[in-house]
């Protein structure tokens, strides 16, 4: 059951004047470059600075794995497979013998960018991403429980339209949910960029090319601690904490549209054994 | 037609915390260097060699400075630039990248810990504060690596090599307070006890072979059995050495002595003066 749910908050409180607007922060050399915002305050795809992308999940998607989950942010798709907690395999050795041990790989599918990808995993990119989701879902699974174990979580994108890594979070958080893993939090990614000094939460492929700062955060709604910080591009120290409140509350909005998956998803698995 | 530029960092000593190190060699790198000149007229590039012309350096917009953060007990405790030992026991990493104009160019934070929005506002105050420090110094040590590059003293290596080895562990001397030595050690003295008497009573194995004193238990801790006859196969050889190299006097020998012929001296100790002494009778062995 797909939980559909667009995200509308009221608009930003600096009012935008016409007319007087900074030339757009585009590509250089590219004559028609969208401006990220523009005079009535709209972005490139119609939603306002603070809005999220429509975001459809499902839950529970392959009969085979102990969990899965496939989730839709705007255009881009992300399909997460758990396995777990399971006997070590391969190495016994590496096996950690308080706790489990979280394996995550991520790979994009050769069909999932504009030009068709050689390696859909094994690059710089998918090894560094896959560490990160690692130490995340490290931090947020209880693996106490699973002394000697391993849980291993395969996340891939379907289509990249910005916010990759955002949607794998999303998607592995769902379906480690799936596999009945315990876990402290929910674990909820967003980003967060900024056009002249209005911050923007969830951006897409263009807005991510456009050059500008971007925020990557991954948060435990309910403790609002930080399981995973990311930067890239140049950000004024004065301008990072209304960043960080963006993609703060854009994580706790979407926290909001998970449960209600997981909920939703929970009535209709007991309707299912009732009868 | 572009140039292409490499840089190449090499890691000499690992003692915590290289990408803040790597990014300031870097950049100081990057700033040092310098290009052969060039002029561009329609189609035509002409690269004029550095006896042409000077070479000019690179235009360097900003200078990052990357500043490391360690966490500690679930970001209870903060430590900045750590070293290698603090690196291998803490919890999580956090690595904030900013400029002198307090633009923040990265944030990283890795190894699974948990922050609160606060504390990584906290560290890039922190941040921005060591970046102005460091900045001010990479100014300067370019400015003066120019200023005597011109005048023709030395730089680089040279610079440093008088001073300190670069790769060398440098540590700095601790300040050892001495005045009260001389007073600390009187009041020592005048509190202990005497020491007790102790009498040297030799005993002469065989001519060459003395023993002085029966030797103590071990007081180290428990040693096995084959560890215990080491010990006192050593403490023998130890008695013996000590033996042959002090004259000493005793009591007791003129009152005992055994019908014995002189003992041949067949030692070639260097001492000026050989003390052969009478043999005793062997006390009972303790141990």
């Amino acid at each position: 059951m797909p939980g559909v749910v667009v995200l509308s908050l009221p608009p930003p409180p600096r009012a935008v004047h016409a007319g007087s607007r900074s030339p757009p922060r585009g590509r250089p050399g590219n004559m028609a470059a969208p401006e990220l915002l523009s005079d009535e305050g709209y972005r490139a795809d119609g939603r306002r600075p603070a809005e999220l992308r429509k975001v459809r999940a499902r839950m529970g998607v392959f009969a085979q794995a102990d969990g899965s989950a496939y989730i839709e942010q705007g255009n881009t798709k992300a399909l997460a497979v758990v396995y777990g907690p399971h006997e070590m395999r391969g190495s016994r050795s590496k096996a950690l013998p308080d706790r489990a041990l979280v394996n995550c790989q991520y790979s994009m599918a050769t069909f999932s960018t504009g030009e068709r990808r050689r390696r859909p995993h094994g690059d710089r990119q998918a090894g560094e991403l896959a560490l990160h989701l690692k130490q995340t879902f490290e931090a947020a699974i209880l693996t106490r429980l699973y002394p000697r174990s391993q849980i291993d979580i395969y996340v891939q994108i379907l289509q990249a339209d910005g916010g990759n890594y955002c949607a794998c979070v999303n998607a592995a958080t769902l379906a480690v949910m799936d596999a009945g893993i315990p876990m402290r939090d929910y674990v909820c990614a967003c980003s967060a960029g900024l056009a002249e000094d209005t911050p923007l939460a969830d951006l897409s492929s263009p807005e991510e090319a456009a050059g500008g700062p971007r925020l990557v955060l991954a948060l435990l709604p309910a403790s609002g601690q930080i399981a995973l910080l990311q930067l890239s591009a140049r950000l004024h120290q004065e301008r990072l904490e209304a960043a960080l409140e963006a993609a703060g509350q854009a994580c706790r909005a979407l926290h909001a549209v998970l449960d209600r998956v997981v909920r939703d998803r929970l009535r209709e698995v007991t309707a299912l054994l009732g009868d | 037609q572009v140039w292409q530029i490499r840089l190449d960092l090499h890691l000499l000593n690992h003692d915590g915390n290289i990408i803040d190190a790597a990014s300031i060699a870097g950049i100081v790198a990057l700033c040092h260097f310098r290009r052969p000149d060039v002029s561009v007229q329609g189609e035509e590039v002409t690269v004029y060699t550095p006896e042409e012309r000077d070479p000019v350096p690179l235009s360097i917009h900003h200078m990052p400075i990357c500043v490391s953060f360690a966490f500690f007990q679930q970001g209870t405790y903060l430590l900045v630039d750590p070293s290698e030992r603090e690196e291998s026991v803490m919890d999580g990493l956090l690595v904030i990248a900013m400029n002198k104009h307090r633009e923040i160019c990265t944030i990283q934070s890795s190894g699974g810990i948990m922050l609160v929005k606060d504390q990584v506002l906290r560290c890039s105050k922190i941040t921005a504060v060591k970046v102005a420090e460091i900045t001010e110094l990479i100014q300067k040590a370019l400015e003066n690596d120019q200023k005597v590059r011109k005048e023709g003293g030395k730089f680089g290596f040279a610079e440093s090599i008088p001073n300190q080895k670069i790769t060398a562990f440098k540590m700095e001397s601790a300040a050892v307070d001495t005045n009260n030595v001389e007073e600390q050690a009187e009041e020592i003295i005048t509190k202990a006890d005497p020491p007790s008497e102790v009498f040297a009573k030799p005993i002469l194995h065989t001519p060459g072979t003395a023993q002085i004193g029966e030797g103590m238990e071990n007081s180290w801790g428990d040693l096995e059995e084959s560890e215990k006859e080491e010990a006192v196969e050593e403490e023998g050889e130890s008695e013996v050495t000590a033996f042959e190299c002090e004259k000493i006097e005793t009591e007791d020998t003129s009152t005992m002595r055994e019908t014995k012929d002189e003992p041949i001296v067949l030692s070639d100790s260097e001492e000026e003066e050989v003390v052969i002494l009478e043999p005793q009778e062997l006390p009972k062995k303790t141990r």
